[in-house]
């Protein structure tokens, strides 16, 4: 009979973390509990090994990209269909170019080193994301890294869009993952004063109807961003929030945006850097862009005020129980079970609410639930988890990041692109549907046909440890070709739930 | 201002209820489902600006609200494609016009889910619960239909959409299946899947519907983004003895808050794209299809900060195929008049999504009317009545 220990580490390294490598439960299964509080430190989640530009460098890039763009004038729009869904654009041979070259050689000549230059930052994003893959499988803190993925989902960003596509490596790193055993409403600002969130929720346009910028080009209110703020990021629709709401706090965010080329050179330039505070990070607040006056969201009154006013805001919103109840509920839904136990969600409700969003408790607020180590493993994988695990589990890394991202997108979970600012959907139903199922069993046929491991049974022992039942053993000891048993393995459903 | 146009505001100013102020004679009974009629639901996610489909381009508000992502009067250059009744086609839509020559096109200007929401998951969460309100329901109204009238259904994509999910189980398919291994894996997995809730039937429906694929696919694999090829397909797997015919695709883009003019213009592109794929795909059974383009809700009739616009509420819906009797715009158009925006921003609706799609399910599908007030929609007799004349 397993010893009891192997099974919480077993659990440790597949529940809470991204799989199990030779030997690894072994070596957790001294203390499983302490194994993932030592994983819990203040200065947040471990960064993948660089080197990486940083945010403030890519918006150089940015603004170099730009003026190329200006350069190279702007063709007619193409007419090109873009179903069943955007293209993420983020292979090599990215196909996703807006524009159409043109018969003027110098034109053409512009046109292409444009394109190469879009080529080249969708390259540096495809880079970033091999390297978290590359982390995630070698890491020994398989858990900060869960706990990482999953703030990161809460507040999605996504390289659907070209300009945000730049930044999402340096979201994870800058905004998120030094937050996320921090106070959540320092999370919130972080992630929503980064130009990746900027960009992509076309914040960073957006302009307050009575501010100067407003007045004098009649520009006005985008309220994405805002909206997302209440529903995805904070409280939720559940808690009744209104349009006014909607519409106030993107009045108070106006302002938040990051540099154009105009702010940089130009007569121009200098007097608008003057009417805008810079900040080495990417943002910039202009406050000539800034809707005057008071604002009120979800019964509570701000002050006038520059950026703070928006910040405010978004702090009042992350301490409210409604969101407390919301991330319990999600935390709880995201390790545990698709309808998760209501004794484990009231006990991260209550540790929310008592540490007022403290994320370093809450996160022992999970280890500590009797809830969270049942020994039904009901969480299908997502097809991320599932291609980590299996090089864990292997003990081999992706060395390219072509191979992955086939993967991935084949299974429904193409690299850094989630489909809407939703984030990664988080249920068995989303992600073990027919079509994902079939695609799951090619790639396992792939690796299973390539695996070197001298001995499948002993690679399914040591990846689940006493989770390995006695029915899958068996049919992997008994395969008939090492393949067939890799495959088995794979495919078992102890190997494809958590 | 037009004849027509005075007409719809006469009919929304004298309160006839949507859905049965139709020119058209409702037909008596329920077809018989021995034909296997197809149905194709396509979810435009991300709310599809409406104003930019089918476009008012005869509603005196329209250029001056729309301002620069006004599309022109037909004729124009860049001009919309003349439908009837002062509506045009974007002119990205150049297949779906030539089915509305053929009478194979319709649609409804104003249409909305019965919950005013503008947050897109809930929005789609009641589209595809087909409740009255956000998680009345579990599963999907397409799921519930199926239960009803038998038949195969299938959902497109890696995932699979809540319209379709349910206790009555379906396939699923997205491009780029190459199954090796064959059976014998198949059954071994099975023998491991024995005791799990949904992997074994999960597994055995994606290889059959695989196998389906292989036989059917004329040797051209589909390339992500190509729509037309995507459409040609689906349509492919909706033929021969086993071919699906309750089918849900999504189509994804559509959340414009920026630049939406070329925007629209790619992403219109790609569905008329589509549809065209759909209908090659199809063969003969285009004669016995029909598919809807519906989404979560519409978009401000205003143009926002951003050359885009911000969620709103009413958006139009299309129908095509060959299964359909031609004729003109099915419910009211509120007009953009100032008085007539909800909340002051947002074309009002004048129907309920859900008429729509319970006047094909009763007429084309052949789902009983009882079932369909009290099961595929529940509690949805008087609020939404089924629209006749579809087909």
């Amino acid at each position: 009979m397993p010893s009891v220990p192997a099974l919480d580490a077993a659990i440790a390294l597949t529940r809470f973390g991204l799989g199990a490598g030779p030997g690894g439960i072994a070596e957790v299964s001294h203390d499983p509990r302490a194994w993932l509080d030592a994983q819990i430190r203040p200065q947040g989640a471990p960064l993948p090994p660089g080197p990486f530009t940083s945010t403030g460098e890519r918006t150089q890039q940015m603004l170099d990209y730009q003026s190329q763009t200006t350069a190279a004038q702007r063709p007619a729009q193409p007419v090109r269909g873009t179903m069943p869904e955007p293209s993420p654009g983020m292979s090599a041979t990215d196909s996703g170019s807006e524009d159409q070259p043109m018969a003027d050689p110098t034109a053409q000549a512009r046109f292409d080193a444009r394109q190469a230059s879009r080529r080249a930052l969708t390259r540096q994003t495809a880079m970033d994301f091999l390297a978290r893959a590359r982390f995630g499988v070698t890491t020994d803190d398989g858990f900060a890294e869960r706990w990482a993925l999953f703030w990161a989902n809460l507040l999605t960003v996504s390289a659907t869009k070209f300009q945000a596509r730049l930044f999402v490596g340096p979201f994870e790193h800058e905004a998120i993952r030094p937050h996320v055993f921090g106070r959540f409403e320092d999370l919130v600002v972080a992630a929503e004063q980064h130009p990746a969130m900027l960009l992509y929720l076309d914040q960073a346009r957006s302009s307050g109807p009575n501010s100067q910028a407003g007045r004098r080009r009649n520009a006005g209110l985008n309220e994405n961003l805002a909206r997302e703020a209440l529903e995805l990021h904070t409280v939720g629709a559940a808690s009744g929030y209104t349009q006014a709401d909607v519409t106030e706090l993107a009045r108070a965010l106006t302002g938040w945006s990051v540099p154009t080329a105009r702010d940089q050179g130009g007569r121009r330039g200098r007097r608008q850097q003057a009417a805008m505070q810079a900040d080495t990070d990417g943002f910039i607040f202009r406050a000539n862009s800034h809707e005057p006056g008071e604002r009120t969201v979800m019964g509570r009154r701000y002050a006038e005020a520059g950026v703070e006013q928006g910040e405010a805001i978004l702090r009042d919103l992350a301490n409210r129980p409604e969101t407390a109840r919301r991330m319990a509920h999600r935390i709880a839904t995201h390790f545990v079970a698709d309808a998760p136990p209501p004794a484990l969600v009231s006990a991260l409700e209550q540790a929310w609410i008592g540490s007022r969003g403290d994320l370093s408790v809450v996160a022992r607020a999970l280890i500590a639930s009797p809830d969270a180590w049942r020994s039904e493993a009901s969480k299908i994988k997502t097809p991320y988890e599932f291609i980590l695990s299996t090089h864990r589990a292997l003990g081999t890394t992706p060395e390219r990041i072509e191979p992955l991202q086939q993967a991935l997108i084949q299974m429904g979970q193409p690299a850094f692109t989630p489909p809407s600012p939703e984030g990664w959907p988080d249920t068995a139903a989303d992600w073990a549907g027919p079509d994902a199922l079939v695609k799951r069993l090619n790639w396992a046929t792939t690796v299973g046909g390539r695996a070197e491991a001298d001995d499948p049974e002993n690679v399914a022992v040591q990846a689940l440890g006493p989770r390995l039942g006695e029915r899958t053993r068996l049919s992997v000891a008994r395969a008939e070709s090492r393949p067939e048993a890799m495959i088995l393995f794979l495919m078992s459903p102890e190997f494809q739930s958590r | 201002m037009t004849h027509s146009f005075q007409i719809h505001r006469r009919a929304l100013l004298s309160g006839v209820t949507a859905g049965i102020g139709l020119a058209y004679a409702g037909r008596a009974g329920a077809q018989p489902r021995a034909g296997r009629n197809k149905l194709i639901m396509v979810v435009a996610r991300g709310a599809m600006d409406g104003l930019s489909v089918t476009i008012p381009y005869q509603d005196p508000d329209y250029a001056v609200l729309r301002g620069g992502l006004a599309i022109s009067p037909p004729g124009q250059e860049d001009g919309a494609l003349a439908l009837s009744d002062g509506f045009g086609l974007h002119p990205a839509l150049a297949t779906l016009h030539g089915l509305h020559g053929n009478g194979q096109l319709r649609f409804a200007p104003a249409v909305a889910i019965p919950a005013r929401i503008r947050s897109h998951f809930d929005a789609q969460d009641v589209l595809e619960n087909g409740g009255g309100r956000l998680r009345e329901q579990n599963d999907g109204w397409l799921n519930r239909a199926l239960a009803a009238t038998g038949g195969n259904g299938l959902s497109i994509g890696a995932q699979t959409p809540l319209i379709l999910r349910g206790a009555t189980p379906i396939s699923s398919w997205a491009p780029g299946g190459n199954v090796r291994g064959g059976d014998r894996i198949a059954s071994l997995l099975q023998d491991l899947y024995v005791d799990h809730p949904m992997l074994g039937d999960s597994l055995a429906r994606g290889l059959e519907t695989e196998a389906l694929a292989a036989m059917s696919d004329d040797g051209a694999p589909v390339r992500r983004n190509d729509a037309g090829g995507m459409g040609q397909a689906v349509g492919r797997l909706m033929t021969g003895e086993a071919g699906a015919d309750l089918v849900a695709l999504s189509v994804d883009g559509w959340d414009t808050h920026a630049r939406q003019r070329a925007q629209m213009q790619s992403r219109l592109t790609g569905l008329d794209q589509l549809i065209g794929g759909l209908r090659a795909g199809l063969g003969e059974e285009w004669d016995r299809t029909i598919v809807v383009v519906t989404t979560e809700f519409g978009r401000t009739v205003r143009v926002n900060g951003t050359q885009g616009t911000d969620h709103g509420t009413a958006s139009s819906l299309l129908l095509s195929g060959g299964a359909l009797k031609s004729g003109g715009p099915i419910g009211d158009w509120p007009t953009l008049a100032e008085n007539r925006l909800f909340e002051g921003r947002d074309l009002a609706p004048t129907l309920d999504v859900r008429s729509v799609f319970k006047g094909v399910l009763r007429d084309h599908i052949g789902v009983d009317r009882a079932v369909l007030d009290t099961q595929v929609f529940p509690d949805s007799a008087r609020e939404a009545p089924g629209v006749s004349g579809l087909v």
